[in-house]
């Protein structure tokens, strides 16, 4: 009885996380058309629902009716299985995320490194997924996201090492509060930078779309998925996305915490702001889905591996330098 | 030259510039409309479903000369026609294939007494093709059903033909 009073506790905070997380995927869905649309001067989905808010409601309902085609020569199990690990890591992540001093499911020590560690096991269900499939697009677009997705995770490392550096802990809510007196957006400036096209890439945003890259490989790693499981793929996706959004928000523009200290600004509740900073950080994705053209594989290869590298890990030592001949460092292990 | 190239690339300066690019075009009016709802407007000019147009006594205007069914290049119109009994020539088959017609606007402008047109009607969409194959009747009933909007847009556009 104990035992199920305890699961029955736990069930509901997890679900008090994953709900609010589907729907607000839902949400970003909507937001980030009507933006692409916006941009390109069209009105974009605005007609089921209010302001067509339930569009990926509708979206949802229709992939589930539709029938679930599994190739005759595909890996069937392990073809089963990718939607759902792409899914499951992008809502894992979430456990660790903070959205107030309070407000998360599990504070551990080391969040960042989860966070860091899940976001990289997501990789694996696009693996799954196109060697699954057993057919040349989705192999091809497969390669080259493992391919991606590992070349950035290197520099999205790097990054991470620098805000560790200036926090002295691995815990996302230390993380968030060492930035009482200035986010880590105004001294690691350029870090953000590189941080926001490491998460473009990351998520197979454009213009590193290059796994699913229309022109050449149909549509990547999804070219044998329909139905729900092709509508995993997509909210495993943009949770994904979303994620990627929390990460910047907690590591460089100081999760919940408003901008000064002060009276108008502290009075709105952290988590608005929190959710805030998300939606900014999601605006400037959905922008740049709109105006960039998609890169050519090698350009992709020399960005992550010769350039971004390279000035984060410069980054790193000047970060340290700066903080140890200043004396600044959080904790001294010397 | 090479400098200013150089650290415009670093800075991402034309990345920058296209991001308040498309932030600005986000409060522009927008250029579509929502189509079932709003509709964009026509040329007295646009060439749409067919109809046949009758005189205001209500005499059909067709003399089944078979102009329009010898300049048709997709051949779509079959005509066939007979005496009637005050000695007038008229159709007694009047049938265009919608599915081979190019919407060329020929017959339109072959015919002497502008009786066939091309009307602003362009939502005709069918759930068969037999839908498609329009005899006299159909064409009749559209020429009575748009007949306003017809003999308005052949008004407008007489001074350029």
């Amino acid at each position: 009885m104990e035992y199920l009073n305890i699961l029955s506790n736990e069930l509901y905070k997890i679900a008090s996380v994953i709900i609010p997380v589907l729907v607000s995927v839902a949400l970003i869905v909507w937001l980030d058309r009507r933006i692409w649309g916006a941009v390109q001067k069209r009105k974009g989905p605005n007609v089921v629902g209010p302001f067509g808010l339930l569009q990926t409601v509708a979206d949802a309902l229709k992939y589930i009716f539709k029938e679930i085609i599994i190739p005759a020569s595909s890996n069937k199990v392990i073809f089963v299985l990718a939607p759902v690990v792409t899914m499951t890591l992008a809502l894992l992540a979430w456990a660790v995320i903070p959205f107030d001093n309070e407000l998360v499911l599990a504070d551990i020590n080391v969040g960042i490194l989860y966070l860091f560690a899940v976001s990289s096991l997501g990789v694996y269900g696009i693996i799954m997924g196109g060697w699954a499939s057993n057919s040349k697009y989705p192999f091809l677009g497969a390669i080259r996201s493992a391919a991606q997705m590992v070349s950035y995770e290197v520099s999205i490392g790097i990054i991470i090492i620098n805000v560790l550096l200036c926090v002295g802990s691995l815990n996302l809510i230390d993380i968030v509060n060492a930035q009482k007196n200035l986010w880590f957006v105004v001294p690691l400036f350029p870090m953000f930078v590189v941080f926001f096209i490491s998460a473009l890439a990351e998520t197979n945003r454009p213009p590193f779309d290059l796994p699913e890259a229309e022109a050449e490989l149909v549509s990547g790693y999804q070219t044998e998925y329909s139905g729900m499981m092709y509508a995993m793929f997509w909210l495993g996706e943009y949770a994904n996305i979303l994620l990627m959004c929390a990460m910047g928000a907690i590591l460089f523009l100081g999760g919940w915490l408003p901008p000064l200290d002060i009276f108008p600004f502290n009075a709105v509740p952290g988590p608005l702001w929190m959710i805030s900073k998300i939606l900014f950080i999601f605006f400037l994705f959905a922008l740049v889905k709109a105006i960039v053209p998609r890169y050519r594989y090698d350009q992709l290869m020399r960005l992550g591996w010769k350039i971004l590298l390279p000035f984060s890990l410069f980054y790193v030592v000047l970060t340290a330098s700066y903080l140890f001949y200043f004396d600044k460092l959080p904790v001294r292990a010397f | 030259m090479k400098i200013s190239r150089f650290l415009k690339t670093i800075f991402l300066l034309e990345f920058v510039s296209g991001l308040l690019l498309a932030t600005r075009e986000i409060f522009r009016p927008k250029k579509t409309i929502n189509y079932p709802h709003e509709k964009g407007s026509l040329s007295p000019r646009f060439r749409g479903e067919h109809a046949l147009r009758r005189y205001p006594s209500g005499e059909e205007r067709c003399i089944a000369c078979k102009l329009c069914e010898a300049v048709c290049p997709a051949q779509a119109i079959t005509i066939e026609s007979t005496e009637r009994d005050d000695g007038s020539r008229k159709t007694t088959r009047y049938d265009i294939d919608m599915l081979k017609c190019i919407y060329c606007g020929l017959c339109q402008e072959s015919c002497p007494v502008e009786a066939i047109v091309q009307g602003p009607n362009f939502e005709f969409s069918t759930e068969t093709r037999e839908e498609l194959y329009y005899n006299k009747e159909k064409l009749m009933d559209n020429g009575d059903r748009w007949e306003d909007v017809l003999a308005k847009n052949i008004r407008l556009d007489k001074p350029y033909r």
